[in-house]
């Protein structure tokens, strides 16, 4: 569905992905595993069309995409659930969510979707008609997620869900995801805890320094000495 | 006491005009927050066209309006696309600024070449017309721009509130990383924004041509009050800008007549500073908004 081959990205002058390919079958969980600026916001940024590769080729459902531009990424189907959450503050929180449905293949179905994504966000209902500022943390990033299922998305992209939540907020997150990775959507996730993405995931790639170190099954991952050591700490 | 209300009266219609002015100001620089300082020359282009429909072609002024919004509307999109869309990137704002500064002057200096520095008087064809309520007396053409900004006022602020489109222009001003993630193509927002501030500009160009003299530095005379209108109600509170309006319209009324027509201005510009001083985010703006004027 996804294919990266050999993609260089970076802002200005500073080049952070050296040559980077990967790959995401439809149906597929895949993770990115990787320490702090190892590159892993820039891969996802790269795949929305917010960066355009300096060198490399993107393709989705077999098309080249490389050089498209992030409205016209989604307009294709792929979203990403940005880091930070980034919602429209001084907008309600149903505003935010019928954002989400601004691509033209989720427009005509709104009604219907935004009832779906609450079926699996009964919090955020409760705070429908509130402004999407003076939510707490953990009650923002299941509003970012709905936004982004509000698309009706090929490609789901997570970057960071978990990041600055409370540890019970943090459950709640992954309960979510772990939901929507049931349903059957394609996802590609990036999340700092790397232990319970590797359970969620089929696959997995490392990345290091901005370069793919290593590429396997989420389950081998799990049992590579060298995951274990630099990334799960035991 | 019948000349106090006749001064408020008065006051009120001033008010009335600037906010017409105003409206299409709220929208790009309270809304999307990119200043326009050419604001008020597109006001005396709208002018100027309402000038040749009307003495052209001898029709009533407000016929101008099929032809002065949509030129106005494309000539708006256009600033934004050719001019200030590529200063964008340099993320300085006040590049922007200044080449709007430079659009404004060249925009009077071509209207001095083409329409000389005379006075263009449009045809007012009926609407100087003094109309009585009770006992003060204002002009048909003020009651009509009084009402059009009213009209203005809240259809923008419907269109806003309840359109895709609306959403759109409003998540952009929010957050332009985001939106672009839902799918909205922003600089075409951008333009359809500026587009449509310049429209709103058309409108009020069409209304005040039949009661004021059109020269080339007519825009000049309007826009700094608009900016003041803007500032004042809280950037971007649409209806605080209306009120606004009506209040600057009040005081320079009221202090024109009562401390002498040269302490307007002064009064004006005393309150305006005043309730920067006590309400630093003007009348009805909240503190977050001003959080992200420069993105």
């Amino acid at each position: 569905m996804l294919r990266l081959e050999g993609v260089h990205a970076g802002y200005g002058a500073t080049t952070i992905l050296h040559d980077v390919s990967l790959d995401v079958a439809a149906g597929e969980v895949v993770t990115i595993i990787g320490a702090n600026g190892a590159g892993k916001t820039t891969t996802l940024r790269t795949i929305a069309g917010l960066l355009t590769p300096t060198a490399g080729r993107i393709t989705f459902e077999g098309q080249d995409v490389t050089r498209l531009s992030g409205h016209e990424m989604v307009e294709r189907g792929v979203t990403l659930i940005p880091e930070g959450r980034q919602l429209f503050p001084e907008m309600s929180v149903r505003e935010n969510l019928l954002m989400g449905a601004y691509r033209r293949a989720a427009r005509a179905r709104q009604a219907e979707t935004l009832e779906e994504v609450l079926e699996l966000f009964p919090r955020v209902r409760e705070r429908l008609d509130q402004n999407a500022g003076s939510l707490s943390g953990g009650e923002q990033q299941m509003v970012a997620i709905a936004r982004g299922m509000m698309a009706r998305p090929k490609l789901l992209m997570f970057d960071e869900p978990s990041l600055g939540l409370a540890p019970i907020i943090v459950s709640q997150v992954f309960a979510v995801v772990d939901r929507i990775v049931r349903s059957g959507v394609t996802v590609l996730i990036v999340e700092q805890n790397v232990f319970h993405t590797l359970q969620v995931a089929d696959r997995g790639y490392v990345l290091e320094n901005g370069e793919i170190v290593l590429r396997d099954e989420a389950k081998a991952l799990l049992a590579n000495d060298h995951v274990r050591r630099a990334y799960l700490g035991i | 006491m019948d000349i106090l209300l006749q001064v408020l009266a008065n006051g009120l219609m001033l008010g009335g005009l600037f906010a017409i002015v105003s409206v299409g100001l709220t929208l790009i620089f309270g809304i999307v927050k990119v200043v326009n300082f050419a604001h008020g020359e597109f006001l005396m282009l709208g002018m100027y066209g309402t000038y040749l429909v009307t003495s052209a072609l001898g029709l009533h002024p407000f016929v101008a309006v099929i032809a002065v919004v949509p030129v106005l509307f494309i000539l708006g999109a256009l600033t934004q696309r050719l001019l200030i869309q590529p200063l964008m990137a340099s993320g300085d704002d006040h590049i922007q600024i200044f080449a709007t500064v430079g659009l404004s002057t060249a925009l009077i200096n071509l209207a001095l070449l083409v329409f000389g520095a005379d006075i263009a008087n449009t045809p007012p064809h009926g609407l100087r017309a003094p109309v009585e309520i009770g006992p003060v007396r204002v002009l048909t053409g003020q009651i009509v721009i009084f009402l059009a900004a009213i009209a203005l006022v809240v259809g923008l602020q419907a269109f806003l509130a309840r359109t895709q489109t609306g959403r759109a222009i409003r998540a952009v001003a929010q957050n332009r990383a985001a939106a672009e993630l839902m799918g909205i193509d922003v600089k075409r927002i951008y333009a359809l924004t500026f587009g449509i501030g310049a429209a709103c500009v058309g409108v009020a160009a069409v209304l005040v041509a039949p009661l004021y003299p059109t020269s080339p530095n007519s825009g000049t005379y309007f826009v700094l009050t608009a900016f003041v209108v803007v500032v004042l109600g809280g950037l971007g509170s649409i209806g605080g800008a209306f009120a606004g309006s009506l209040l600057i319209g009040l005081i320079d009324s009221v202090a024109g007549f009562y401390v002498g027509s040269d302490m307007r201005e002064i009064a004006v510009f005393g309150v305006f500073l005043l309730i920067l001083i006590l309400r630093p985010s003007g009348l009805f703006g909240s503190r977050l908004k001003l959080a992200h004027v420069s993105p």
